[in-house]
Formats: C-alpha cells, structure tokens, sequence
C-alpha cells in the first residue's frame, strides 16, 4: 500500500495548495441517471411526440407519446411506457406499448420487436435513437419480423385489407375475435 | 511458568513460525523492485491488521487464498444460499449445508480449517451498505457475477476515494471475472487510475435473440425457453410473480418451452437448460475460477505487503484466454476523461444558500468555468430544472424561484449540469458561504 499512499498523498497536498477542501457529505448522481439526463437534454421530438413524467425527481421512468401525423396509423395517440434500470446505457431500456394495438411488430401484451432495444442495443445508442425507431414503427409496419403474427400475415397478403384493419382496431373494433383498444385522439 | 508448559509455548510459537516460514521469506527479504520500507518491522506487523472485503462468485477460491496468505480480517458478502449445482466447484460447501447462506458457511469452514483468521460472514447484497460501512476495509476484492454489482462497488469506492482526506480513503479494487474459459483480473485505484465505468466497454453485452424470432419462428431450444419465458408467461401469469429459483416455476416455463419445441421439432429442452436460459448462466468452469482468483489473491497479497510490483499504476489489466491454447495479455487500460464515475472530479460550486435556483443558473452563464446558455440540473433523486423535454421543463420551472434551501439542497450535495451546446456533463458539490446575518 505504500506507494498508492505516497501517490495519493502527493495529489492531495497539491489539491489542498488550490484550496479545495471537501463540504460535507458528497450525494453522488448515479451513473444512469446522468447518462439518462444527458440524453434528455439532447431529445428533439418534434410536434408529433411528447413525454410524460409521472414523477420528475424520477426521469428514469416516463411516458412516450407518439401521434403519428402521416401513414396508417395517422390520427391516432400511442403511449409508451419507459423503464431504465441503473444499468443503463449498459442494458437498454425496457420500453412497453400501453395500449392493446393492431400492428405486426408489436404484441397484444405491448411488447415491442425493435432490433435496437434488443440484440443490436449498444451504450452509444441513446434515448433519440430508440424514440425515432419507435416513431417509425408507425411509418414503416414491417411484415417480415412478426410479433403479431396475423397483423403480419394481412399486412404481407392484403395490404389494403390490413388498412382497413388498422383504422378498425384504432377506433376500438374487433379484428378476428381481438378487441382492440380506441385510440383514434 | 512450569518447563512443561514454557516448552509447549515454545512449540506453539515455533509451528506458527514454521507455519508461515516462505511467506514471511517473501515478505522479509527485499527484492531489486522492493520499497525498502516494506521490510521494517513497523510495517511488516501492519499487515496482521489489514482488513479486507470479498464479494461475489469466486468466493470459495478467494477466501481459501486469503486466508493461507495470511491475511487475518475479512469480510465476506454473498446474499445466495447454496444450491446443489454449486457443489461441483464451490469446494468449502458439502450436501448437507445446501440451502444455507454461503457466505456462512463458507467463513466458519475456512476459519475451522486455517487456525488464526476471523472472517466475518454477511448474508447480503453489496447493496445493502453505505459508505461508512466500506470505509473499514482496505482492500476490496471481488469475483461478483454481475456488471451491474460491480458498477456498484465500484462507484461507491471511487465516491469514498474522492472524498476521503487522506490516503486511507483509496481502496484498492480487486476485480475478477471469467466465463468459461476466459476470464480477467484487473487492480482499480479508485480515482487514481481508469475504473470499471471507464471499461465498461470491455464486457460484451449478452448476446440476445430478437423478440420476434422468440414470437414467430423459433430455431433453437433456447428460442423455445425465451417464449415460454417472456411471452407465454406474460400471457398466462400462472404465478404472480417470476421466482427464477421457485422449481415450481421453472417446471412450468419448461413444460411451456417443451410443447412450443415438439410443435416446431426442436429437441433438445431440458429442465437445466430452461434454468440456465432464464437465468443467464454463464458456464463456470472449476480451473478458470481457480486461475483469475489465485490471480486477484495474488495481486492482494502483494498490495498488501508491497513484496513485489502489482497491477495498478501501470498495467491493469490481466486477460486470460483458454479458449484457444492458452494466452494472456496484460496492458494498462487508459482512464476516461468523460468517465461519468471517476472522470473529472465534481468541482466546487460556491453558492449561497438563499439564493434562488434561477439565480444560480444565470450565474453558471457568467462563471468563467461554465459559461452555460441552456443549462439543466440535477442532483441525486431530484430533477431540479430542465430545459427540455417541454413536460418537464414545465414540472420543474416552479422551481426557479426556490432558494437553494427551500429546494432540500445541502452543502456539499453534488449535482449535474447539461447543456445541449456541450457533449459532456459537468459535475459540481455545493460550497455554501456562511450564512450572513442581514
């Protein structure tokens, strides 16, 4: 231990000639949080997008909300729930659709199959990019990864039928014995 | 004093010095490297009172070690009791101790075996403790199975480091870690040289299969298990909530997976399978363990006793790979500037503590050292004010008009500024000025 002690001892002396001298007692924001605060204060959403937080002591939980203004799902609100753990960006965020939706990659239960929340998640990524792939999730409903499978198969059969099928489910209908939940704003 | 019982005082000390004869060559005797001070009396009889703290998976290997190098104090944490799959390589616990705590167990078994050296057990998560707990020790060494505990400890020793008056306050960080055949050792002084967040990047995030491979066409048995895991079990809540020890639950996660890999023609389920997808087993190999926890004890020991130069300052960092052949490699990993736990050490911000938050804000644009147009703050738990997103921008404004006291803050309390003109944070601790009496 001798010479991490000289070592140390060294730069405390220097940083006490700079008259630095420790307040009480240091409260540490965890490394989550700030990383979480960092890519908040970088979030453009643009007038189509909003978040929520229920707690705002607790930004590492909040609510998406996504109003799509072009394609199938136009004219209707979705929201997201968000759940960080303090092993982010490490891990990425448990991200859950709350409303029961008519969409190919996402399931009645709201899970949602985006790569980047996944298997292509890395601690670069940040909040904007899972937020613009949800957004074009709306855009771009894709066929070819299936969460909910016959939202897939009308999508990659029928298209127009599928359509349909969205404004259905969006204004509260039933498709195929599913209910579905209203979210036409 | 009778001859008889001089004689068996004698032979007592004689075996304990036989007992301890080539570590005491090691330690007695300087080597070219050595610092001489290491050899004088006043610190060699330091080292009896050394105090150290083990957490985590590679206990059993690290105790034993500790405890035949001398080290005479330690403390040893693991919230898991045992479970009879741990019986193949963790050698300290036998069949009848299963269910026990290991942390246990595993104390009174070396205790009973090596005479002189009291460890002391706690049944608990690392998380359990603050920092006047950690202060006590003087070396923390650990095999912890998560990067999220080791993220932990680590933070909190660099936090303890940061703060500490004098050189006490560095606790060295012992870290080991293997997966199969590969593993890594690495020595941490906390805010002296690069921390575990500064190699955050060095563990490769858990290989995960898309959600809709799981959902739609599964491949492997694992596929299978993953379905059964995160979908049919969300769907069918046969419990109300997932224990991933409760045997009743994972039986019905197997049986699960096992209807969905009949219908796709996958074989292969298994009841250990299913346990080790769901809970990430990462397989454990009994020699690996043994060779990064031998390492780490030796990095310890020589730490400890300054007998020889160690990992620290320098190199770092052990890999070592028996995956192919064998091969290891040992380089310094550079500290990171923009490291969010030990990268550049929160500065003081003199504030008065009447003052309102707005008027601390509109402060940090004319401080030479910030020069802020759009700052947000935060300190721990607690979103002061934020410039966006809107919602919260319009949450916290209230609080421009708050004094720093009203707000909860205290003197000493860190807090974080963003500013979107900037890529990196800055971290700041209150220095209140004196209240002055008007």
């Amino acid at each position: 231990m001798l010479n991490i002690w000289s070592m140390k001892k060294k730069q405390k002396e220097a940083e006490n000639a700079e008259g630095q001298a420790a307040g009480g007692k240091r409260k540490k924001v965890t490394a989550a949080q700030l990383r979480v605060q960092k890519d908040l204060s970088e979030l453009s959403l643009g007038a189509t997008m909003r978040t929520d937080f229920p707690d705002p002591d607790n930004i590492l939980n909040f609510i998406l909300s996504i109003e799509p203004d072009e394609g199938m799902y136009r004219g209707a609100r979705f929201t997201f729930d968000f759940a960080i753990n303090q092993n982010f960006p490490h891990e990425p965020p448990k991200v859950r659709c709350m409303e029961k939706i008519y969409h190919p990659n996402i399931d009645l239960e709201g899970k949602v199959c985006l790569n980047i929340l996944r298997e292509d998640w890395k601690p670069v990524l940040n909040l904007n990019a899972v937020i613009v792939g949800l957004q074009f999730l709306f855009l771009e409903p894709n066929a070819s990864d299936p969460l909910n499978k016959e939202a897939a198969d009308d999508l990659r059969s029928n298209r127009e039928g599928f359509k349909r099928n969205v404004r259905t489910a969006m204004s509260g209908g039933t498709i195929k014995g599913t209910t579905y939940d209203r979210v036409l704003k | 004093m009778s001859v008889e019982t001089q004689r068996a005082a004698h032979l007592v000390a004689d075996s304990e010095t036989m007992r301890w004869k080539y570590l005491d060559q090691i330690r007695r005797n300087p080597g070219p490297l050595t610092d001489p001070m290491a050899v004088e009396e006043e610190f060699l009889a330091q080292f009896e009172k050394f105090k150290i703290f083990g957490a985590g998976g590679l206990g059993c290997e690290i105790l034993k070690n500790l405890a035949m190098s001398k080290f005479k104090d330690i403390h040893v944490i693991d919230m898991d009791t045992i479970d009879i799959s741990n019986l193949n390589r963790q050698f300290l616990f036998r069949k009848s101790d299963v269910g026990k705590f290991k942390a246990e167990v595993a104390a009174r078994f070396v205790e009973q075996r090596v005479k002189g050296v009291k460890i002391t057990a706690h049944n608990n998560r690392i998380q359990d403790f603050d920092d006047e707990f950690y202060k006590q020790f003087q070396l923390v060494i650990c095999g912890l199975d998560s990067i999220e505990a080791r993220r932990w400890i680590n933070a909190m020793l660099v936090s303890i480091a940061e703060e500490a008056e004098d050189p006490d306050g560095i606790k060295p960080l012992i870290d080991g870690g293997t997966e199969g055949f590969k593993g890594q050792a690495r020595v941490i002084l906390p805010s002296i040289t690069s921390c575990i967040e500064c190699q955050l990047d060095m563990h490769a995030p858990r290989a995960a299969v898309p959600l809709c491979t799981i959902a739609s066409i599964p491949r492997q048995p694992e596929h299978c298990v993953e379905w059964a895991h995160v979908i049919a079990w969300e769907e069918e809540k046969p419990f109300p909530k997932l224990d991933k020890d409760d045997p009743e639950h994972v039986t019905w996660i197997y049986q699960k997976a096992l209807k969905r890999a009949e219908e796709f023609n996958i074989p292969g389920i298994t009841y250990s399978l299913t346990q080790g997808t769901i809970k990430n087993i990462i397989p454990a190999i009994a020699s690996t363990n043994a060779i990064i926890a031998a390492a780490c004890c030796n990095e310890a020991f020589k730490i400890a006793t300054n007998s020889a130069p160690c990992l620290g300052f320098e190199n770092n960092y052990m890999m070592y790979s028996g995956n192919d052949s064998i091969y290891t490699y040992t380089f310094k990993h550079e500290k990171k500037e923009d490291c969010p736990v030990c990268g550049r050490e929160a500065r003081p911000l003199e504030a008065d503590p009447n003052m309102t938050l707005q008027d601390l804000l509109d402060s940090l644009a004319l401080r030479p050292e910030a020069q802020l147009k759009k700052p947000s703050i935060r300190a721990e738990g607690k979103t002061l004010y934020m410039q966006v997103p809107q919602s919260l921008e319009e949450q916290t404004r209230p609080n421009l008009s708050k004094s720093l006291k009203d707000l909860g803050l205290e003197n000493g309390q860190e807090v974080v500024v963003t500013d979107p003109a900037f890529p990196l944070e800055f971290n700041f601790y209150f220095r209140f000025k004196a209240a002055e009496s008007s």
